[in-house]
């Protein structure tokens, strides 16, 4: 009997459904690509098929976030920007903001990577003059700032050995902004290869910051446009080791792998394929219609299971 | 793209932002300021790097130098080695500027974009602004959410408010700089064919004037070989 090669020999492949019923009311869920780009959808589609709700959705928000708001799935908005790219604001984010129906929490883009980067190094806060001087501390009251324990100007390197660091140095010391781990119950991304273990590998030009969302989340949930065999993730001949660089998301942050083609559709996932200008066109537009609205939730939302998400996609290009 | 007199001035004046920046990465948000970043690159500021707008540094014949995805952007900026030339929903006397949403912003009338990157790449290195349509809306007294960090804040911010410099406010009537003592905004140039009273008019901050109430120097048009230049970046040849 063949046995399937396997790598590792772990196999956490699972189905939309599955990832579904791992997550639960409440959580904290961060979601990757950025924008109108490479957002796992597939996974968005089916948090908004259950009956999940009260998600705080920690993202460099696209459609991702305008339809979970869209779905009153969301408690609250942790994020940078939340744009379809070609189309600049989304518009159910906009509208559940305007109405009060979602909590935010407000950051500067920096901020917010760095807030990741403490939850992934398991850091109370780190350090930053991104925020100092602007309403970012004000919309945020929690945000608590932290005078530098060393004066401007302080350099160990040529220092006098004998010194003693900072106790005797006078010097004005500076004060920044302490940017808290935002930690994630769960991450869900979409990458364009992985294997049945959960090594992800990103082509096109930008992993943005996918293996960020992985390492500050307890558990990483990954879909992809083909599951392959390990031997298979690295896009080139054995001799290179360019393709290497793509080998971006590690095994031991993923719980499950959710094999997806078009997965990412409507978002771009480049070099696969790109956006769907025109669907996203004719999502926003819903936002002013709502007899289109449930036309739209009926067709492409409303539905069975992913598979019929093709289906109803199928002839459209790209 | 078909440039009018008025536009060939405002890229100009976008152009000149980077005067004197050298080897630094120019980050132009829109059509018009990625002309003047690469009028100026093509002009007096060769070094400047600039983006394709998506993840790659190229050279003016569009060849990639550098790989630049979303992550190092914030290497960048955090280093200090930029000048970012964003767009402002409102901006005021003192070069605060808000993306974020207008109204408050706990329910916001309005909501905009979010703070993007403003607040760190305001604090971090060289910031400007361009409006295309100059009118009280934007222009305003107070802006409601402060996502740029203007001169007034930063001034409290002692040493971690160093490396704040807004260089200019360009709109489509006007440049405004902040070389005031206290940092508020100076009215530097007017566009050709622009009135004192036209600004007056659109304005809804107090400012200072370059020159004096009847000696405010105008913004300079386009040299022959500028023209020439737009002529080619824009396809017009």
């Amino acid at each position: 009997m063949a046995v399937p090669a396997m790598g590792s020999g772990l196999d956490k492949r699972m189905s939309e459904e599955d990832v579904v019923a791992a997550l639960s009311d409440g959580m904290t869920i961060g979601v990757g690509g950025w924008g109108s780009r490479r957002k796992p959808m597939s996974l968005i589609r089916a948090i908004c098929r259950s009956d999940l709700k009260d998600l705080t959705v920690v993202s460099y928000g696209g459609p991702d976030v305008g339809l979970l708001c869209a779905m009153g799935k969301v408690k609250k908005v942790v994020y940078g920007f939340v744009s379809l790219d070609s189309i600049p604001l989304e518009p159910y984010f906009r509208r559940a903001r305007q109405s009060g129906a979602v909590e935010a929490v407000s950051l500067d883009e920096g901020m917010f990577q760095l807030g990741l980067r403490a939850a992934a190094w398991r850091l109370p806060f780190l350090p930053t003059r991104a925020g100092l001087g602007s309403d970012v501390t004000r919309v945020n009251p929690w945000l608590q700032t932290v005078e530098s324990p060393y004066p401007v100007g302080f350099d160990p390197l040529k220092q006098d050995s004998t010194a003693s660091a900072g106790s005797t140095d006078a010097g004005e010391r500076e004060v920044l902004v302490a940017m808290p781990a935002l930690r994630l119950d769960a991450a869900l991304l979409h990458v364009h290869r992985a294997d049945a273990a959960g090594n992800g590998a990103i082509g096109g030009s930008d992993p943005y910051f996918d293996d960020l969302f992985a390492a500050a989340a307890d558990r990483a949930y990954l879909s992809c446009e083909a599951v392959v065999p390990t031997a298979g993730l690295k896009p080139d001949s054995p001799e290179s080791t360019d393709g290497l660089r793509s080998l971006i998301i590690p095994r031991m942050a993923v719980a499950g792998v959710v094999e997806a083609p078009r997965g990412a559709h409507f978002t771009a996932c480049d070099p696969d394929y790109g956006r769907d200008e025109g669907f996203q066109r004719d999502y926003a537009a819903t936002a002013k219609d709502p007899a289109a609205w449930e036309d739209f939730r009926a067709r492409y939302i409303d539905l069975a299971d992913e598979a019929a998400y093709r289906d109803a996609v199928a002839g459209r290009s790209p | 793209m078909h440039l009018t007199d008025r536009q060939r001035v405002c890229v100009v004046a976008l152009a000149e932002l980077f005067r004197g920046d050298g080897e630094i990465m120019a980050s132009p948000m829109g059509p018009l300021p990625a002309l003047g970043a690469r009028l100026a690159k093509a002009t007096f500021e060769p070094a400047l790097v600039l983006t394709d707008g998506v993840a790659s540094v190229v050279d003016p014949d569009g060849a990639a130098e550098h790989w630049m995805p979303y992550r190092s952007v914030f290497d960048v900026l955090w280093g200090g080695k930029r000048h970012v030339l964003m767009g402002a929903s409102q901006v005021d006397g003192f070069g605060n500027q808000n993306i974020a949403c207008l109204g408050d912003p706990a329910k916001p009338k309005v909501q905009l974009l979010g703070f993007r990157g403003a607040p760190g790449n305001t604090i971090n290195h060289t910031t400007s602004y361009w409006i295309p349509k100059h009118s009280r809306r934007v222009l305003v007294e107070r802006v409601d959410v402060v996502s740029g960090v203007g001169y007034d804040r930063a001034a409290r911010l002692g040493a971690a408010g160093r490396f704040h410099e807004i260089r200019a406010v360009v709109t489509n009537l006007c440049v405004f700089d902040f070389k005031t003592p206290d940092g508020s905004a100076r009215l530097k140039s007017l566009h050709p064919g622009v009135s004192l009273d036209e600004v007056q008019e659109a304005t809804g901050f107090q400012y200072a004037l370059a020159g004096g109430p009847d000696a405010v120097p105008e913004s300079r048009g386009p040299t022959e070989a500028e023209d020439a230049i737009l002529d080619r970046l824009t396809g017009n040849t």
